[in-house]
């Protein structure tokens, strides 16, 4: 076996108070699983910002709609990377696409992430981008022309008439796309939410806690990135637009805090068996990324910030600068609360007895350059190990067949035999007397203390 | 007389045929389980006498022996723990350990209001969480009510380890798939019984066949009180205790 797991899991195993099941030492979904949940909020965010211009008509916020829907796609690609690091068999990832198994929340990744990746991002940025890409490919010099003819699949219409037909058309498709953006987050936090093994996860305001909670980060990061980019574009920084999008993000966050004070509220006002265990948690192991990071920090003193930059008569300077504090406040504070999600709730036993530590390799470095080079150590011996994973594909193997087949290559008398009685020796048993048990019972247990 | 052309379009078809038909081929010839095995007639559960249990740890040991089990504490298909419940209330739980190489705790024995041993395996439950939320169908329920890994199918994302109630599941660092107790299903098939069971002194584990009204494990059901663990999520665990203590979770 690996010794530096087996190191690293004893180091762990001295950290842990209380009792814990043996196989909980191991914590499973690590800060990858933290990344990706917090991506895909970012993807929802970004995008249910953009529908407001399309479905709401809010004019001012026109000058974000493309980064946004921009954003949105940056941050699609990119999501299912942490998953995908994170699997033991990574390329066998491929299952899920061809032969999901359709009671299990995860199964439906393949579908949303397809559906929105295909039917709603891509779909809207082409017709958004459909007259710009037609433009472009009669302006541009020799290779790029090429580029924006490809990339508008060859269509040259602009008048008024097709143009009208791609709002159209764009309109259709935001209309489509909230729902959607409302599943690819919701299904995340369903993922959690529908662990009945779990108290900390179990709730069933998960997935709308996910939801808002994305729609805050996905907010905030948007004018974060307008704010660094529009002057480097050499645009101004459109303030109506900015005071606009900050008041939807005020509001956000106030739904996103009332979704988690009920959350907490109604936890503690129930308090079932969980309850000692998880506020033991939530005062011990969480204390710094729950109360300080993403209370505190991640909202009460961002909202602080925007109620006073609104209230009060601040110039647009001292404004700007106000708005830029309270969102990265908020980045920080939705970071923390994924954490707390996916970490928090594998740091107690599911005997309710204990709880136990996580340790990111030097800041998630070395861990995820590890999977990293993991992968890349894959890739190269695709030609021997994999190619027997990949002959698997389509083949059922019964485990049946192969348990007994492994049993027979590994006691070969055993299988001659077939009597009741092998591989006793084996297995190494002592057959105890009666008197040799009451001594080990004698010097074992306790329970001798109260006769 | 066969053209160019049409013997070309057939051969197109024809490639891909062979190899539909050699793969088909090849499922038809996949060996049943020896001795005309019917999981149809069979229907296993487990039954553990709280009682008789003496914290020796041999099951831990035939285990990991039998199954390929990690030989370190972190990996178990079953493991046995020990209760201490004190005259203050406290609750006292540890993990054996199977070599006896680190020692329990010593409690003193007037503070001791009771002790006792639970052997812990997979439940086998009937409505087993791990395989509603597997994305692959790599874990699955046997029609003789036994939950199993296909490890050739197992993608290693753990949501099955994060949805066991019962901390049964790990993830084998060889294979990098889930793995499990699956009652040694490669012995019972053949009318074994799993290797905890076989090495148990003190017969604390029974195990039968709940279609077999000879079986032990129907007697056992009918002369103890049975309690199975953390009832309320549902599961409807195979595995079934006597004697077992409110405590234990």
């Amino acid at each position: 076996m690996n010794t530096e797991l087996a190191e690293k899991l004893t180091d762990l195993s001295r950290e842990v108070t209380g009792f814990i099941y043996p196989n909980e030492v191991e914590i499973h979904w690590s800060i990858l699983v933290v990344v990706y949940p917090y991506v895909t909020g970012l993807v929802a965010g970004a995008f249910i910002l953009a529908s407001l211009v399309q479905v709401f008509n809010v004019k001012e916020v026109q000058p974000t709609y493309r980064l946004a829907l921009l954003t949105a796609l940056a941050f699609l690609i990119i999501a299912p990377l942490p998953l995908l690091l994170h699997l033991g068999h990574p390329f066998r990832s491929y299952e899920i696409f061809l032969t999901p198994q359709l009671g299990s929340a995860m199964a439906m990744f393949g579908f949303v992430y397809l559906w929105y990746l295909m039917a709603v991002l891509l779909l809207e940025l082409w017709f958004e981008y459909r007259k710009d890409l037609v433009v472009w490919s009669r302006e541009a010099a020799f290779p790029l022309d090429w580029v924006y003819r490809v990339l508008s699949f060859f269509s040259t219409d602009i008048s008024p008439r097709a143009v009208a037909f791609d709002h159209k058309a764009i309109k259709i498709i935001t209309l489509i796309g909230i729902p959607s953006a409302f599943l690819l987050h919701g299904y995340v936090g369903f993922i959690f939410g529908s662990v009945k093994a779990n108290p900390w996860w179990s709730s069933v305001l998960m997935p709308l806690v996910f939801l808002m909670s994305a729609i805050v980060s996905g907010i905030a990061l948007v004018i974060l990135l307008y704010m660094v980019i529009a002057p480097l574009r050499g645009e101004g920084v459109n303030m109506r637009c900015l005071d606009r999008i900050t008041s939807f993000l005020f509001y956000a966050v106030i739904v996103d805090f009332t979704l988690e004070g009920l959350d907490f509220l109604h936890r503690l006002y129930e308090s079932e068996e969980s309850i000692k265990i998880l506020s033991r948690l939530a005062t011990d192991k969480l204390f710094i990324s729950l109360w300080v990071i993403q209370i505190f920090l991640g909202m009460i003193v961002p909202l602080g910030i925007l109620v006073a930059a609104k209230s009060l008569k601040v110039n647009e300077e001292l404004r700007r600068l106000l708005y830029f504090a309270s969102v990265i406040l908020i980045q920080v504070g939705i970071f923390a609360t994924r954490w707390n999600v996916v970490i928090g709730g594998q740091l107690f036993s599911k005997s309710l007895r204990g709880l136990t530590v996580y340790k990111m390799e030097l800041f998630g470095l070395e861990g995820v350059l590890m999977q990293a080079s993991r992968i890349a150590a894959r890739v190269a011996c695709l030609h021997q190990g994999d190619v027997d994973g990949m002959r698997q594909l389509g083949e059922v193997t019964v485990r049946v067949a192969v348990d007994a087949d492994q049993a027979r290559e590994r006691v070969p008398d055993v299988a001659e035999k077939g009597t009741g009685r092998f591989g006793l020796g084996e297995l190494g048993v002592v057959h105890l007397s009666r008197s040799q048990l009451a001594l080990h019972n004698d010097s074992r247990s306790p329970r001798q203390g109260d006769s | 007389m066969i053209d160019r052309r049409k013997f070309l379009k057939k051969a197109v078809w024809f490639i891909p045929a062979v190899g539909v038909f050699r793969r088909l081929s090849k499922e038809a010839q996949a060996k049943p389980i020896a001795g005309g095995y019917d999981p149809k007639n069979h229907l296993y559960g487990m039954g553990i006498d709280i009682d008789k249990c003496i914290g020796c740890g041999r099951c831990m040991e035939a285990c990991k022996t039998e199954n390929n089990v990690p030989k370190e504490p972190f990996f178990y298909r079953t493991w046995v723990e020990r209760y201490t419940i004190k005259k203050d209330g406290e609750v006292d739980v540890e993990t054996i350990d199977p070599r006896h190489e680190k020692p329990l705790a010593r409690t003193k024995e007037t503070e001791v209001l009771r002790s006792f041993f639970v052997p812990k395996l997979c439940n086998q439950c009937e409505h087993p969480p791990c395989v509603q939320v597997c994305p692959v169908g790599a874990t699955f329920s046997t029609e003789d009510g036994v939950v199993l890994v296909d490890s050739n199918r197992c993608i290693g994302c753990r949501y099955c380890i994060q949805a066991c109630p019962y901390g049964a599941r790990y993830l084998h660092p060889e294979t990098e798939t889930a793995d499990k107790c699956t009652f040694c299903y490669h012995r019972i098939v053949k009318g074994l019984l799993p290797a905890c069971v076989e090495v148990c002194p003190t017969q604390a584990r029974i195990f039968g066949d709940l279609k077999s009204m000879a079986s032990r494990l129907v007697r056992f059901k009918r002369i103890n009180r049975l309690h199975v663990l953390k009832a309320h999520l549902n599961t409807e665990p195979k595995v079934e205790y006597a004697n077992l203590d409110g405590e234990v979770r």
